[in-house]
């Protein structure tokens, strides 16, 4: 059974996904009156993400990962589309009511650790705050509940952590912090917006261990985002990539990783750093051009003034996401 | 002739009043070649980032050279005064620091800022400066109408070349970099360093490249340093560290990059902390987080420096009866 | 709050005490005061003496009395004014710049109005049309024009805050607008906050001190600046008068250098860096 977005349904009949969104866009305005720009930092976006599943979205700065997050999470108004959770819209203009439902359900794991942590507040109010905000926990249970999200996380002897504040916490740990923040609302969703980018490496991986165990024992749904093809790679069950405000292509991980096909996606393999000579035998990199303009992308794809095999017809029509495989989808006129 | 440059021993320490509070790095001995690109890899605090500010000249108070020398070409950095060091930067020994775009002056046209740090150094535009600037702007491949332009109106990649551009406008022979492409996009980074690496065999400079991404070192640095906690802990050809990691953090770390293709597995990151530099324990920095320490010597006895076929040392018990054995 | 270090800022420290001793001076002035500052029965114009440890005034009150007696008036307005002005700071400046939208647009409209109005005529002008209101008149026209500048640098500084990722963070955990105004954005500003709060009672202290010198308040109140312009007015310069001149002056700087050195603690209470632990 395939789905009208033409996405496999992986669940079993009648059980929505546990994120859809549908043409979701976002148009920023900068500049002064008179002479405005809009940046286009999301176009039509369709996706979904199964309950329990882990999604890794990949792009570059401009590419519109973070502002999907922020959609999501509804930080920020989208400019059209739609946004269920749960097989529920979110409204456009959701009540403060409709709004603190979703938020309860779809929280965020932010990319700064130094910067997500109120440095006022000591670990306890921190992790404390969602649980009084959505009256998860009568106040008396309130410690208890605070001490187990940090043993969940791995932040133990907990009582120990309880008084500290950030400044007196290690990247890793403030980022723990953070993970149990978002895990005290109890909700379905996490959306993690590059958790580990500003962490040294070798904490990364614990950090990427933790998400994985917790998203498996939770049956969480999880987007994690990443420039890091790598470490989406680590993570997820299907991965998207994204340029320009589009998703360009996705798939299964394992063969976005093994077989890709969109241009962007074989640059990205190559521009990886690694010791793995299998990826650059042929032709030295060559990367033309830098980054798309979001105020002024041009007609047609939005990769073309980049890509080594545009054609004429790059430029005439955006290409549709079109099947390449099972549960695989490109958008490039070489696979229309 | 001597090395362009010869690190020996050099310990740095930081603090206003002595003793210093924190050892920042200790006992670190290092030397880079004409044309060679050094890599020196390391996470935070390791101490990289002091090492690469004491031997480009540029360390400040409260951070001190506490022992050990560093020298460019023969000379003593450290004897020299602050007028000397300033001759010295820009025409003979550069630095590009991290996220060096925002390092551009937002509001001066990047030809001006071109031109001071030429004119501070006696090259002035009677004397070509700017034609010189100009090819320097075509091989870091800027088009070279970008010279008069602000620096906002460039990308983040054309600044940071740009700022590559201005470290070697005078030709010097030894350029520091750290963590020049952190900053920026994969594929921008891919090509800056492509073009780094040509510039080397072209202009033939010596490099020092920190960072703490080391499977980017294996890539394209001759040789790689591995720091943890202010120590050198293993050195060795790139290629032969990537074959044959000896010292366990190095081995660690490289496990800790997750690979693109290949069968899914798990991987381990390297559990702990690493050590409050202000409180360093005995023994070796990374006895308490090792895998394969040695109960009883590893936490009480400084590990020897060992060398195992001439260019591959390391710092570690495991190897100081055993160096015959290993290769 | 860490009292301990608090008391080893040696500079909050002094300017706590200098204050203290005002507000306990202001407090218990009618205790303290040696004899009625109104009363006009000693001989004018006597050098600092046993009986008048300040002399008296040309029409012939004690001097001591009168600063005595005018803390009351300078530490009220002072304070008041600043109280108010920092409220309507909060409201312009911090709330606006974190809520944004309309709000926000028409009050960095109404800020920028009252930055460019010229303060000084416009106190003056006020005061001498609102005239004989007293010391609320004067805290009333010191918080109109007193107000604006102090708002737009809190503005900025909510606008800065509001995008921090632990203040989105606290937005998605699904706290309140207000809640978070209070928990999360004043908390980090508190530096600046208290630090506008001082700087706004020191100008509303002189602002007070030079309109009543230049008559415009009520010259039949007891206060520092209508010493002054009861000094002026008597030509105490001409007749060697200087203790009367100068005690209202010393008092005004005084009270405003332990503003500034209270400023000092701030920092100490509002960074929990400098928490010893």
């Amino acid at each position: 059974m395939v789905s009208t977005l033409g996405l496999p349904a992986e669940t079993s009949e009648g059980a929505s996904p546990e994120l859809e969104v549908r043409g979701l866009t976002k148009n920023y305005s900068i500049g002064r009156i008179g002479r405005q720009k809009v940046v286009r930092a999301l176009s039509e976006v369709d996706l979904s993400v199964e309950k329990g599943e882990v999604i890794g979205l990949v792009g570059e700065s401009g590419s519109g990962k973070t502002t999907f997050a922020r959609m999501v999470v509804f930080l920020e108004r989208p400019t059209a589309g739609e946004i269920l959770v749960g097989g529920r819209t979110l409204p456009r203009r959701p009540s403060a009511h409709r709004l603190r439902e979703h938020r309860r359900e779809v929280q965020m794991i932010f990319q700064d650790p130094y910067s997500s942590l109120d440095p006022r507040n000591s670990v306890r109010y921190s992790v404390a705050r969602p649980l009084r905000s959505f009256g998860l926990v009568p106040r008396s249970a309130e410690r208890e509940a605070v001490e187990e999200l940090l043993d969940q996380v791995g932040l133990v002897p907990a009582v120990g952590f309880l008084r500290r504040y950030p400044h007196e916490l290690s990247g890793g740990q403030r980022q723990r912090v953070g993970i149990a923040r978002a895990l005290a609302a109890q909700p379905s969703l996490i959306l993690a917006d590059e958790p580990t980018s500003m962490l040294d490496v070798s904490i990364r991986l614990t950090i990427m261990n933790l998400l994985l165990d917790l998203q498996r024992s939770r049956s969480l749904s999880l987007v994690f985002i990443t420039h890091d093809l790598g470490a989406a790679n680590y993570m997820s069950d299907r991965i998207a990539i994204m340029y320009a405000g589009r998703i360009q292509e996705i798939g299964p991980a394992s063969v976005v990783m093994s077989e890709p096909k969109h241009p962007y996606t074989q640059l990205l393999h190559q521009a990886a750093p690694g010791p793995e000579n299998e990826r650059r035998q042929g032709a030295p990199f060559e990367a033309k051009g830098d980054p798309p303009d979001l105020t002024s992308l041009p007609p047609g794809c939005p990769f073309a003034p980049r890509c080594p095999f545009v054609q004429a017809r790059c430029r005439e029509a955006l290409p549709a996401l079109r099947q390449v495989g099972a549960a695989h989808r490109v958008r490039c006129v070489l696979y229309d | 002739m001597p090395p362009l440059l010869e690190i020996s021993e050099l310990t740095i320490g930081y603090g206003w009043q002595p003793p210093p509070s924190v050892i920042a790095v200790r006992g670190v001995s290092l030397s880079v070649a004409a044309g060679e690109i050094v890599g020196i890899a390391g996470e935070s605090g390791c101490g990289k980032t002091t090492l690469a500010l004491a031997a480009a000249g540029l360390l400040d108070p409260p951070g001190r050279v506490l022992s050990g020398s560093v020298s460019y070409q023969g000379t003593d950095l450290t004897s020299l005064s602050a007028n000397e060091l300033r001759h010295l930067h820009l025409a003979e020994i550069s630095m590009v620091f991290q996220a060096s775009m925002n390092v551009l002056n937002p509001i001066m046209r990047i030809r001006d800022q071109f031109h001071d740090a030429m004119a501070a150094h006696g090259v002035h535009s009677s004397d070509g400066a700017r034609q010189q600037a100009e090819e320097t702007f075509d091989l870091v491949k800027i088009p070279r109408r970008f010279f008069d332009a602000y620096p906002h109106q460039l990308s983040g990649g054309m600044r940071q070349r740009a700022v590559i551009a201005l470290a070697i406008v005078l030709r010097p022979k030894l350029l520091f970099l750290d963590e020049p492409t952190t900053a920026l996009d994969v594929v921008v980074q891919r090509s800056i360093l492509q073009s780094l690496d040509e510039l080397r065999h072209q202009l033939g400079f010596g490099v020092v490249f920190i960072t703490h991404d080391l499977s980017l070192l294996v890539e394209i640095a001759d040789r790689i340093a591995i720091m943890y906690a202010g120590a050198l802990v293993e050195e060795a050809p790139g290629r032969e560290l990537h074959e044959k990691p000896c010292h366990p953090y190095t081995t660690a770390l490289m496990s800790c990059f997750p690979p693109l293709g290949g069968p899914r597995q798990r991987l381990q990151g390297i559990p702990g902390q690493p050590p409050d530099l202000r409180n360093l324990p005995k023994g070796c920095p990374f006895a308490l987080r090792c895998p394969e320490v040695i109960a009883g010597t590893c936490e009480a006895v400084d590990p020897p420096t060992v060398w195992l076929d001439g260019d591959h040392r390391v710092l570690c018990h495991l190897f100081g009866e055993k160096a015959a054995d290993v290769g | 709050m860490n009292w301990k270090a608090l008391l080893h800022n040696r500079r909050a420290v002094a300017g706590a005490l200098i204050f203290a001793l005002f507000c306990l001076v202001a407090l218990l002035a009618p205790v303290v005061v040696p004899y009625s500052p109104t009363d006009i029965n000693f001989t004018p114009l006597l050098h600092p003496s046993a009986k008048h440890l300040l002399g008296t005034t040309i029409n012939g009150q004690d001097i001591l009395s009168q600063l005595i007696w005018g803390a009351r008036a300078s530490l009220f307005v002072g304070l008041v004014s600043g109280a108010l002005i920092s409220l309507v700071q909060l409201v312009m400046g911090v709330f606006a710049g974190y809520v944004g939208g309309v709000f926000d647009t028409v009050a960095a409209a109404v800020t920028n109005v009252f930055l460019v109005l010229p303060s000084l005529p416009l106190l003056i002008i006020l005061a001498a049309y609102l005239r004989g209101g007293g010391l609320l008149m004067l805290v009333g026209v010191i918080t109109i024009t007193g107000w604006a500048w102090g708002a737009k640098v809190l503005r900025s500084q909510a606008i800065a805050l509001r995008d921090r990722p632990f203040v989105q963070a606290a937005r998605v955990t699904g706290e309140s607008r207000w809640h978070i105004v209070f928990a999360h954005v004043v908390p980090n500003m508190l530096g600046i906050i208290v630090s506008n709060f001082f700087g706004a009672a020191l100008f509303a202290v002189l602002a007070e001190a030079g309109l009543e010198f230049i008559g415009l308040g009520n010259i039949n109140d007891i206060t520092w600046g209508t010493m002054l312009y009861w000094a002026q007015e008597g030509d105490a310069i001409l007749l060697g008068a200087w203790v009367w001149l100068l005690v209202p002056g010393l008092c005004l700087a005084l009270l405003g250098t332990s503003f500034g050195l209270l400023n000092f603690a701030v920092d100490e209470i509002a960074n929990p860096r400098l928490r010893r632990d």
